[in-house]
Parts: C-alpha cells; structure tokens; sequence
C-alpha cells in the first residue's frame, strides 16, 4: 500500500516494540510513488543524497513544496551508496572549513530532524603523520579547525598507540610520528541517509519520480522552462542538476562545458568481524583510510585510478596499492577475507573543491565537483543550494564555491597541489 | 588495462601516467583571450564513452595519445603524439 500525503508514521523505539507484538503488519512504505505533473516549481534532476536532501530543505526551511526530484534509476542508487560513508569537519581553507563545519553541525541534529536513524556514529577521526614536516602542517590544521570552532587535538606517538595500539609503529618507510584526532569525526549509514532525506522530503509534499530520465533540458530566451524526460515533459520554473558522476552529460544538455573530469575510485569490504577497528583511521602517505561498519566489515579504500573512467569498477593496479597500504600500516588485517570492491565516479574539479552556483542560463542550478568528499557534504551541500535557489543569493557558507572560480583565479585548493585536472 | 607504446608494443599500464584530455595538444595562442585559456586548462567534455586522452610511457619517454572507452575501460587506439602537437 502506498501512502496518501499527510499519512505520516512516525518512528521511535516505542513504534519498533508495537510492530514487534503485532507482528510487523503495520509498517508501509516511507514515501509515495507519484506520477509526474505536468508542471512544477522546482524540478531537481538526481534523486541521490544531495538532490534529496536540496528538496528537503526547500521544502522546510523555504517553504517550497511544489517540488519534483527526477532520478533516472532508485531513489539513492549512485555515489550516495557507494562511498565509505566518513563525515568529518578537517578542512583548512576560508570556504571549505565553514562549509564543512556547518555540515558536520546538521548531521549532528540530523536524526530528530529527519526523525530517521542514519547511524551517525561520532567514534573520532584520526589522520597520521610521519614526519616532522607533516606534523606542523597536521598541527597548522588543527588549528584552523580549532578557529572554526570545531575540535582537533594533536597527538603524539603515544597518543596514538593508546588510540589505536595495533598500527605498526616500527615500519621504516613511514613511521608513525602522531595523529591529528577529530573526535567528532565519524562515519553514518550511507543509504539510510538517502532514504531518510527522501522520506522526510516527501512527507513535506515533494514528488520523489523514479525510473525517470532526463533527456533534454528546454531553454527559452536564455531561461529554462523545464525538461524533457523519459516518462514526458515536465515545466519548471527552476531546474538544479545534481548528479554528481554525470554532471557533464547533463549539463551538456543545456550546452555548458563543466571544469569536472570523472574518475574511478576504489573501495572495499571485508567480512564481518568482531569489533576491532574503533575509529576512522586515515593513512595519507599510503593512501589508505579505514573504518569498521556496525555490521563488523572493515570499510576501506584508497585513492584514485587516476585516468578519466565512467566503468563503476576499477582496475588491479590500485587494488593492490590499497592492499599493500593496508599491510604496511595494520598487519593485522592480512587475514581478513575481502568481500566486495567497486569503484564511484567522481566528479573531479580541477581545484578539488566543489560547485554550489547558477549556471549561465537564468533559472538553471548546478551541483557538482565534490571529487572524493561529497557523502560528509550531503546536508550542507543540499541546505545550500536550497538557500540559493529560493532567495537567489549564495548561503554564506557556500559562497565561494563558484561555478567561474577557475576563469577568475579564486581557487580552493585545499591540497596546496595546484589547478589542473592532472593534479588531483 | 594494456596499453600500446608505439615504440615499445603493449605494456601494463602501470608503465604509463596519465596526463588528462587531448585538449591539452590544442593549445591557444599566447594572446588568445581568457575565455580560450579557462576552457583549455578547466574545462571538458568528459565523454562517458569514446575518449582521447594522453599517456606517458615512463620507461622509453614517448606520448601516446590513447582512443579508447571510460565506459568499458576497451582500448581503440594508440598514436605517438610525436608530429603532431602543434
């Protein structure tokens, strides 16, 4: 049975106890499947974390209801499932810090708000150096998260052997000098969030449209009057592209040529284990980063593939870098079974910072370049883009992510690595 | 993935760094304007599907410009840049 609107069930513990006696009969399901309208005011193309969550906040923070999100597969089935699900708050530079800062601040009240159980699990984040260099640079950083309000605290060899005292601290490639720890870091059940974004969206009065492919975006005068789709046309006055992995493609519908290159990056999980691994360890000079998932799996990965790829999938070479870097820093895992990898497409920028901005054509939002760090964005990223969308300026936390910044020379290059395509 | 150095035949692609599309061989004028600049140095098509892009096979120091698919990662083609940059 699907739901009418305003046929709201709330969850609670008390809901899971009652369904239990009465043998789980009353359940249904957490959002409509409408058909299309013909017109709405707002049609947001990609029904993944940040287009769900941009229809949530338009809907309560705006009051924006007539609302459609278009996904061309299910609801949540691209990058919002398949990352390592890490939310932190550790950037350095003026525009990502406060951007993520805020972030981090909606996820920490994001269940009651969304009155859905997305696992937000604060268990502290803690990123390794080994060199004297390093640990100024990790302690320079520290302090701009410091400023910003959030938490960071230095540790040193012993700090972190207390912390996590399975790492080997004797290795002579890279020995382990201390961490940085961020204990609000964290990680958060990646589909859930999708899920209760859509919930709670729909709930709002937003049409949530699956199976449903854009194939053309309609442009009138220079303004957007909708789009063509694969169950029909559909009028907007508003349209924002939020399809991070396919943000070329569509933007090219409405002739723009986005500064994004679409990379493959690995992942990996190994079979359930008893808990062991009670922290998000991040391994910079390996590139390696590790967390263990309520469900006992050790969730990992590496870094990119680095060539442009749209195959979902990888290849061996960085399989084995991944594995090697998991070795060299935790011995311990050597015999734990891998499960599963699979690969994400990526929206590289060529600064690695993202895009929140109207695109050159009057009524048309983009929302893209998240490059390897949009499932920690996903509240801000779509509370912004609602903002700008219904008052038409940019959130103040997000004002620096221009779609022009690469024309105009104000780049956030949080990797210090430079601005090009090839460098990330 | 096996890539064909025109000098060396095919070789593991851990042989080769990727260096991005082949629009980098079209580069604009010194004096060309800035539009023609951001659009050569950011800006892509990013194809999901056939693509031309640059490789660099580190052994023996040749350019090869690389046809092939992001989709299925199949190789098409492979060209010395040699001769052809401008």
């Amino acid at each position: 049975m699907v739901p009418e609107r305003g046929d709201v069930m709330r969850y609670s513990g008390f809901r899971v106890l009652l369904e239990g006696l009465r043998g789980n009969r009353g359940w249904r399901p957490a959002w409509r499947k409408p058909d299309p309208k013909p017109a709405y005011d707002v049609v947001i193309i990609g029904g993944g974390g940040h287009g769900l969550s941009t229809a949530y906040y338009l809907a309560k923070n705006h009051g924006i209801t007539n609302v459609a999100v278009l996904e061309k597969g299910w609801l949540g089935s691209g990058n919002i499932g398949r990352n390592t699900t890490i939310v932190r708050a550790n950037y350095f530079l003026p525009g990502n810090s406060e951007f993520y800062s805020h972030s981090l601040k909606l996820w920490e009240k994001l269940e009651r708000d969304l009155n859905y159980n997305v696992m937000h699990s604060q268990r502290g984040l803690i990123n390794l150096f080994h060199s004297d260099g390093q640990r100024d640079a990790f302690a320079r950083r520290g302090n701009a998260m410091l400023a910003q309000g959030d938490d960071a605290v230095l540790l040193d060899r012993e700090g972190v052997r207390e912390l996590l005292p399975y790492l080997d601290f004797d290795q002579t490639r890279f020995p382990i000098y201390g961490g940085l720890y961020h204990p609000r870091g964290g990680t958060a059940r990646h589909d859930a969030v999708a899920w209760g974004y859509a919930r709670a969206a729909d709930q709002r009065g937003v049409d949530l449209i699956e199976n449903c492919e854009v194939t053309g975006i309609d442009i009138d005068q220079g303004r957007v009057t909708g789009v063509q789709t694969t169950r029909g046309a559909i009028r907007a006055k508003k349209v924002a592209i939020v399809v991070a992995g396919r943000s070329s493609q569509v933007a090219a519908m409405a002739g723009l040529r986005l500064p994004i290159e679409s990379h493959i990056l690995q992942a990996f999980v190994t079979e359930g284990l008893k808990p062991c691994i009670d922290h998000v360890v991040s391994f910079g000079m390996g590139h390696f980063y590790i967390s263990q998932s309520d469900k006992g799996g050790l969730v990992f990965g590496g870094d990119l593939d680095f060539y442009a790829s749209y195959a979902a999938r990888g290849n061996l070479p960085m399989v084995e870098h991944v594995m090697e870097a998991g070795m060299t820093l935790m011995p311990m895992i050597g015999r734990a079974k891998v499960l599963r990898s699979w690969g994400g497409i990526m929206d590289m920028s060529p600064d690695g910072s993202p895009i929140i901005d109207r695109a050159p054509v009057d009524g048309l939002f983009i929302n893209c370049g998240w490059n390897y760090g949009g499932f920690k964005a996903v509240p801000a990223s779509g509370r912004c883009l609602a903002h700008l969308m219904a008052t038409g300026a940019p959130h103040k936390v997000a004002a620096r992510f221009r779609l022009d910044r690469f024309a105009t020379g104000h780049l956030l290059d949080e990797e210090g690595t430079g601005s090009q395509h090839n460098l990330h | 993935m096996r890539i064909t150095c025109p000098c060396c035949g095919s070789r593991d692609r851990r042989e080769f760094t990727y260096y991005g599309s082949d629009d980098y061989l079209r580069r604009p004028d010194a004096d060309a304007a800035a539009q023609a600049w951001d659009d050569y140095l950011h800006n892509r098509d990013n194809p999901a599907g056939e693509t031309r892009d640059l490789w660099y096979h580190d052994p023996c120091g040749t350019w090869v410009k690389v046809t092939r698919d992001t989709v299925t990662h199949a190789i098409h083609a492979c060209e010395p840049v040699a001769g052809e940059a401008g």
